[in-house]
């Protein structure tokens, strides 16, 4: 268990006006779990795309079992014995499990003797998966176990996992954990990248923490509290975003048996879905990846079109009313996907701010644009919501993550919102921008609007909701008090670990 | 090794540079194809640039011509570039240009002998008309039946190539024609004539509403949220919906638009320069506003400036076939080339090249 398997000396890995890896050193022993921590962009990604054989390193070297390992192509990296299983994952919704993994394959066996490896591999770890089913019908938490069933079949010996829990119920990652430690006790060692804090205390051996993209400290997470890992993240201590207590006011958004179909084919279609926020309330709905949220908030935006009365701004039916109606009357609403749906890629951000802001902030008059004003409204969101960027003039394509959905939710909580919806308001954000976004959707509450939040995120939903739900394939469990909320509870309400046993609580 | 790095932000002078720069390749590469040709490369581009303007012998009358033949060209490409904006790609102006003429001279000849005022300007409106119609059949079937608007806008032009012979042997020809296909001649009836307004100048009424429709839509681009709803559709569709454009009233916008501008230009070309409805009076302007739309990067200032270089090249080379010999087709040649090397320099715009050491294996 101590013999080390891969050693990492000074990779260092530079891209024009960044350096995103700078002399990265440390060793993973075999059957270990290592935990690779860090903030958005701090490099995390390009070190294990070097492992993989994805992308080249300026300078440094690897030895895998002593020898030199400098793979030149994943293909290389697989044959070596480096699996890795990515947070985006390639699968064919068309297409069935087996076919899907065979695709994967230098020399698919016949698909047959494929779907009985896959059975076998996939109760050996406890992955129950039906080789015959078609990818499209899989909750996000079954394409996970296809992807891992793909890279167990190359026997591995360092699997590689970016972000596995990000689309995972609480039930699903206990399987997901058990499946882990069932692998490393064969002696396979798992990199195991996150920036959850307290699944990282609770799996692995060891951690690597990197900050621009530097290597800042080792430990041992079962022996550091989530907060010391915090600061080492982010380089300083942090402030949790307070909440001040509210009075709730009259029913603002109110949504009456909602059903709407999605757009998209492999998209979950809304079912019969009721749910009111009042006025200086949060509501949070958890819920994984792709049971509804998307179309949730196409319903609420405008975008897709329901029935007058099926949605209620402050008792007036809106449902029949387009994206810039419901602006006026006071709905706005903040898209999961920042580039290209909340914000054109290369637009300014002047231009992004008249996009949902030209009839609130007056930016339009006779149908003629005032630049000077739309420039004026967008310095003040990149001044109040602290967004780093030359200037309104910069394209949003040229900000990070981090920095559009600072811009992107600024944008909307300046414009006054009496109902302000939000999906995934800090997915990719860094620590302190997602605690500074948090505390405006706080305060934003604090005046007297109403705020919905979508998320993934339960601590955040956690921490700044004072109701829960959770979607599941369209459908909205009951909503409860935040404060009330089990754990095991919050995982029931997400409809449990789709088709395993789940702990009857 | 040379490797191409995508730019944080397109670069400002390389959009600039790069319809310079493709004008001085063209100009290079078709030299040499003149030289290949067997004439001399040199005074090939000079025939084509410099004579037809200041050639004493020549620029007497070639000097109105540009205008004359750039009037077209740029009322078309300004309608076109709206739509290549959003991302709705128009490739059938010809035809919505064909169908401009012929409803517009078709209303007008209606009225034949009558001399009032208001002949040119019901000519000028069923033109427009025309053009628009034509172009809404593409866009019905697009937002209707979610077809491709290129194939449709194109097929579109050989139907209307068969109705302009149509119309020209049949419905429009001229009863005192003693029996030739094409209509009565327009300059020989005042009041539908879309007569030169300064003598010697080449400045007619379709020049007019071409400098006209730089400014409006310059300022529809730039100033008015309907031009920023049609670029933020082209950018990105989806923040488009979001924002609460919809998509379909930009399709019958931008489409809408380019017809009636095509339409327009069909109209003043068979009132004025070309006089008659014919069967060919069509000169494949439809097609080369596509050349003046990107060469003009789509910006109506651009367009005026690559509508007047593409009229020179459009004058310049008849002078070249005249003078020197050379073929037809090789003019054509040098006018896709000019498209063609500004497509190429254009990926300046928004990549650098880095040279690179080759990386070890």
């Amino acid at each position: 268990m101590t013999d080390t398997l891969l050693t990492i000396e000074g990779l260092t890995k530079a891209y024009p006006g960044v350096v995103a890896n700078d002399d990265v050193s440390f060793t993973i022993a075999e059957g270990e779990v290592h935990a690779l921590l860090g903030e958005n962009g701090a490099g995390k990604s390009t070190l294990v795309k070097m492992i993989y054989g994805l992308v080249k390193p300026d300078s440094g070297r690897m030895t895998l079992r002593g020898t030199a390992f400098a793979p030149n192509e994943p293909r290389a990296a697989r044959a070596a014995g480096v699996a890795m299983v990515f947070q985006h994952f390639s699968l064919f919704n068309a297409l069935n499990v087996a076919e899907n993994v065979a695709l994967g394959m230098e020399n698919p066996p016949a698909m047959r003797d494929l779907a009985a490896r896959i059975r076998e591999v996939s109760e050996t770890y406890g992955l129950p998966l039906d080789p015959y089913r078609t990818v499209g019908e899989l909750s996000a938490g079954e394409r996970q176990r296809v992807e891992i069933i793909r890279c167990l079949l190359q026997d591995p010996r360092l699997l590689i996992m970016d972000e596995p829990t990000s689309v995972l119920t609480p039930q699903e990652v206990d399987i997901l954990f058990e499946t882990l430690r069932k692998l490393t006790g064969e002696g396979v060692a798992i990199l195991y990248i996150s920036h959850k804090l307290e699944e990282i205390r609770a799996l692995c051996d060891q951690a690597t923490i990197l900050r621009h993209g530097r290597n800042v400290g080792t430990c041992v997470p079962s022996q550091t509290t989530a907060r010391e890992m915090a600061e080492m993240m982010v380089g300083s201590a942090f402030q949790p975003p307070e909440r001040a207590a509210r009075a709730l006011g009259d029913v603002a958004l109110e949504i009456t048996s909602l059903s709407a179909k999605s757009p998209s084919e492999f998209g979950t279609s809304l079912k019969d879905i009721s749910l009111t926020v009042r006025a200086g309330e949060i509501l949070g709905l958890g819920g994984v990846a792709g049971n509804g949220q998307d179309e949730l908030l196409a319903a609420l935006s405008g975008e897709l079109r329901s029935a007058a009365g099926t949605i209620q701004l402050k008792g007036k039916p809106v449902g029949r009313l387009g994206p810039g109606a419901r602006r006026r009357l006071g709905l706005l609403t903040a898209p999961e996907e920042r580039l290209g749906h909340a914000a054109a890629p290369e637009m300014s951000l002047t231009e992004n701010a008249i996009l949902t802001a030209a009839q609130r902030e007056g930016l339009v008059r006779n149908g003629f644009l005032n630049w000077n004003k739309a420039r004026g409204f967008a310095e003040a969101i990149i001044e109040r919501f602290d967004v780093r960027t030359p200037g309104p003039a910069t394209v949003a394509r040229a900000l990070s993550g981090g920095n559009l959905q600072k811009f992107v939710i600024g944008r909307e909580v300046m414009q006054r919102p009496e109902v302000l919806v939000v999906n995934q308001p800090t997915w990719g954000v860094d620590a302190s921008a997602a605690a500074a976004i948090r505390q405006a959707l706080l305060d934003l509450a604090a005046n007297g609007a109403a705020v919905l939040v979508i998320s993934q995120d339960l601590d955040e939903l956690m921490e700044i909701s004072d109701r829960f739900g959770a979607l599941n394939e369209g459908r909205l469990s009951d909503i409860r008090p935040t404060r009330r909320l089990s754990v095991e509870e919050i995982g029931l309400m997400m409809g449990g670990a789709h088709g395993m046993e789940v702990a009857h609580v | 090794m040379i490797k191409l790095e995508k730019r944080p932000q397109p670069s400002r002078l390389w959009t600039v540079l790069a319809p310079l720069l493709a004008v001085l390749l063209t100009m290079v590469v078709g030299g040499a194809l003149f030289w290949f040709l067997g004439a001399n490369p040199f005074e090939a581009i000079r025939t084509i640039f410099w004579d037809p303007l200041f050639d004493p012998q020549f620029a007497p009358f070639s000097r109105p011509q540009l205008l004359v033949k750039a009037g077209p060209l740029i009322l078309i490409a300004i309608g076109l570039s709206i739509g290549f904006r959003a991302g709705i790609w128009n490739i059938g102006a010809e035809g919505q240009y064909i169908m401009g003429a012929i409803c517009g001279a078709g209303a007008g000849l209606a009225l034949y002998p009558s001399d009032s005022v208001l002949v040119f300007p019901l000519m000028i409106l069923c033109g427009a008309l025309g053009g628009w119609a034509w172009a809404m059949i593409p866009a019905i079937l697009k937002t209707r039946f979610g077809t491709n608007e290129i194939l449709v806008s194109l097929m579109l032009v050989y139907v209307a190539e068969n109705i302009l012979a149509s119309m020209s042997s049949g419905l429009l020809r001229n009863p005192e024609g003693m029996g030739f296909p094409g209509s009565r001649n327009f300059k020989q009836w005042e009041a539908a004539h879309n007569a030169e307004l300064i003598p010697n100048t080449g400045m007619h009424w379709g020049v007019v509403f071409a400098f006209i429709c730089v400014i409006g839509v310059y300022v529809m681009l730039t100033r008015h949220i309907q031009g920023f709803n049609i670029r933020l559709t082209g950018d990105a569709p989806k923040a488009a919906r979001f924002a609460g454009v919809s998509p379909a009233r930009v399709v019958f916008l931008c489409l809408g638009l380019a017809g009636a501008l095509a339409g327009l230009a069909g109209l003043f070309e068979v009132s004025g320069p070309a006089g008659q409805i014919t069967i060919d009076f069509n000169s494949g302007y439809g097609f080369t506003a596509i050349i003046v739309a990107f060469l003009g990067r789509l910006n109506p200032i651009g367009i005026l400036l690559a509508g007047l270089l593409m009229a020179l090249t459009y004058i310049g080379g008849e002078l070249a076939q005249l003078m020197l010999g050379v073929p037809g087709a090789s003019i054509q040649l040098f006018q896709g080339m000019l498209l063609f090397f500004l497509l190429g320099v254009d990926v300046f715009t928004n990549f650098r090249i880095r040279l690179t050491k080759p990386e070890l294996a």
